[in-house]
């Protein structure tokens, strides 16, 4: 069984476009939408019917903390991701806007989580940046493979019951291991906006036979993007992280 | 976990128990399946036991069905932890480390032997990512295909997760052989193993070890301050060139030990080429005190990692240059490159090469007067096109070897040597020289390691008038 998880997608076509073709040829069982499909990108239409339209084929979605604040007023944000957001509500249709909003904050299958932040409090947004913030998530879940995004940066957390737990930057393209010993808190790189220094588009391919998990990376367009960030009036930071990755 | 002769395991019928230490049970087993023997190894996971045990057996299990070559047992598969955990892998025949050691000291020439097997079996365990750190005569097998290296309980893959590394705060490997950065935890470095290495090699070259068995983190640490005797002090036959092999092995400062095991190799097997470097003056009688009183970082001893080094540049280079007709433009070309190559890198060695073309296999050419000044005429030729580069003897050699065919005494030396790098030049691209197949396609063909092919740019001819 292989799954693809696809994070973080950030209203990016032209990342999300590349990631759905490396996506199409390696033909997962499973895909996952692990939140964020819009928020800081110039196409949040077309990120959310793409999503739909996976939702439609059988595809795990849960709501990510941009998802809910372009549906709902929200405080606590950037005064960039606001400022993108104001502008996304403009962009989505009332049929759009019931999509995002009919998206749960978590969804199990068998012994997997799938959730955006944290399986904490999921509808806080916590970020798991290291084995401690990971160790909530571990407490609040059973689960063997929980998976999530939100960070932007891809990590593997390893767990044994009564220790802390491991924390593991995998290297992109490179199989990390799934250890029956062992649950585990997947972070899937994002697809729409990269910030681990790698501006290459970022999906996560996880093999339950091989118990790997692999930080496919995608490169796309990042021009193209860019350049529909600045002409359609979001603030130009937006546009120049994204040729950093950071 | 309690098993007994004659248990089946997943289809593997246990026949016979073999010696092994604390952590699991080996076993020599068969497979209906397999036509060779395997051992199974099953960790003792009875209540109680210590939590590495658990992550000793994880680390193996993900390392080990990742390692291939003739260095390593073969993965076969495990069993699941939960139902019943083992490692199963194949039976490799052949003499323990451990048996040579306990005869110690060894002839030199034994020493340099067995310790270039077993660097070469590290250089290939480095090049796969793998740092064994627990590098000791009892995790050595010599066998008839090289050496095998044993036991991954320990082990760290620089693409994996470093499970136990970040669950333990206590130094980890065994207390004769470890390394000083390794007691204070870096887990990271592959030097690691080549101070390992030169604890093996002092053993059997005098018998002793060089730091003892300390029991304790603070015993342990006591190799960042104190270098071992020199071993020619306690067996007079050692060698100069083997105590300087050995004690670059145990330097604590990385920025003086060797960062490439193939290296070690290269100059055990060419005593010749070793260039004896005198130990520093011994520390006086005050100095010493003074030192003992000093605050100092431990951390600032053992100095920066060598993956910095190894990852500039490969450590042995093998330029291969024809000088049949003397230095022309092709074989300076081919020097400007060496230079560029090797500049990338200072610690990296340069091996010359240049074929002497015998017609006849089997007549010595060099067994009369005539075929020996053609020998020595080459090697002066040699050596007067390699003066530019301008390297310390250290870093360079010469090899004039006569050969009937080129390529083949050039892939040749650079296998039996671990060659990370061929240069070699080639001339044009004639009509007769394709059909024949020139010596530098032959070598790019078939050598195991990258090669830089080198060409003048034709020049072309005049257009018609």
């Amino acid at each position: 069984m292989r799954i693809a998880v696809l994070a973080d997608i950030h209203a990016n076509r032209e990342a999300l476009d590349a990631v759905r073709e490396a996506v199409a040829a390696e033909a997962p069982d499973e895909i996952v939408i692990a939140g964020d499909i819009v928020g800081y990108g110039p196409d949040p239409a077309y990120a959310v019917e793409i999503a739909a339209d996976y939702a439609a084929r059988g595809a795990h979605v849960v709501l990510g903390n941009h998802d809910q604040a372009a549906i709902e007023e929200r405080s606590g944000m950037t005064a960039n991701a606001r400022d993108a957001i104001r502008w996304t509500r403009d962009q989505l249709s009332a049929e759009h806007r019931s999509f995002l909003a009919g998206l749960p904050m978590t969804v199990a299958a068998e012994d997997r989580l799938y959730v955006h932040a944290s399986a904490d409090e999921p509808d806080h947004w916590h970020y798991v940046l290291d084995a401690q913030a990971a160790a909530p998530s571990f407490d609040a879940s059973a689960a063997w493979l929980i998976v999530c995004g939100h960070t932007h940066i891809p990590a593997i957390f390893y767990a044994r019951a009564g220790h802390p737990p491991v924390a593991f930057r995998p290297l992109d393209n490179q199989p990390a291991p799934l250890m029956a010993t062992r649950r585990h808190l997947v972070v899937a790189g994002s697809v729409g906006q990269p910030r681990d220094g790698n501006p290459a588009s970022c999906f996560a391919l996880i093999d339950l036979g091989q118990r790997s998990v692999t930080m496919r990376r995608v490169p796309y367009d990042v021009e193209t993007t860019a350049r529909k960030v600045l002409s359609a009036g979001l603030p130009p930071q937006l546009a120049t992280r994204l040729a950093s990755g950071r | 976990m309690r098993v007994h002769e004659g248990q089946v395991i997943d289809g593997f019928v246990l026949e016979q128990r073999l010696p092994s230490g604390g952590m699991a049970s080996l076993w020599r087993a068969r497979h209906p399946d397999l036509n060779t023997p395997a051992v199974l190894k099953i960790p003792f996971l009875d209540p109680g036991q210590d939590v590495s045990v658990v992550i000793g057996y994880e680390v193996e299990e993900l390392i080990l069905k990742r390692l291939s070559g003739p260095h390593v047992p073969r993965y076969i598969r495990s069993g699941d932890l939960s139902e019943m955990p083992y490692i199963a892998m194949e039976f490799v025949a052949g003499e323990s480390l451990a048996k040579p050691a306990k005869d110690a000291p060894l002839p030199p020439e034994d020493v340099a032997r067995i310790g270039a097997e077993v660097a070469v079996a590290l250089a290939s365990l480095h090049a796969q990512q793998v740092m064994h750190l627990d590098l000791k005569p009892e995790n050595v097998i010599l066998a008839e295909r090289g050496a095998v290296l044993l036991d991954f309980g320990l082990s760290r893959h620089a693409g994996l997760p470093d499970l136990l590394g970040e669950e333990s705060d206590v130094p980890m490997g065994s207390a004769a052989y470890i390394a000083p950065e390794q007691v204070l935890g870096d887990r990271s470095d592959p030097a690691s193993d080549i101070f390992a290495l030169g604890g093996i090699l002092y053993l059997l070259a005098t018998g002793e070890l060089p730091f003892d068995t300390p029991s304790t983190t603070a015993g342990m640490k006591q190799r960042l301050y104190h270098a071992p005797k020199p071993p020619s002090a306690i067996n007079p036959k050692v060698p100069a060139w083997l105590e300087t092999i050995i004690r670059k092995c145990l330097e604590v400062d990385r920025a003086r030990r060797y960062a490439d095991a193939a290296r070690i190799a290269f100059e055990l097997r060419n005593p010749d080429q070793v260039v004896i470097a005198e130990p520093g003056p011994r520390r006086s009688c005050w100095d010493r005190i003074l030192f003992a009183f000093q605050k100092r970082d431990d951390h600032q001893l053992t100095g920066t990692s060598t993956l910095r080094r190894r990852e500039a540049g490969p450590a042995l280079v093998l330029v291969a240059v024809d000088l049949a007709g003397g230095t022309d433009p092709l074989a300076e070309a081919v020097r400007a490159e060496a230079v560029r190559l090797v500049a990338a890198r200072p610690d990296s060695r340069i091996a010359c090469l240049t074929v002497l073309k015998t017609e006849i296999i089997g007549e010595d050419a060099r067994a009369d007067s005539a075929g020996r000044s053609v020998y020595i005429k080459r090697l002066v030729a040699l050596k007067d096109w390699a003066r530019p580069l301008d390297l310390p003897e250290e870093r360079i050699s010469y090899h004039v070897v006569e050969a009937v065919s080129a390529a083949d005494a050039i892939i040749r030396y650079a296998e039996h040597n671990h060659i990370g790098h061929i240069v070699i030049g080639a001339r044009g691209a004639s009509a007769l020289r394709r059909h024949l197949g020139s010596v530098s396609s032959k070598v790019v063909a078939q050598a195991e390691c990258s090669v830089t092919v080198v060409r003048l740019k034709a020049q072309g001819e005049l257009p018609e008038q």
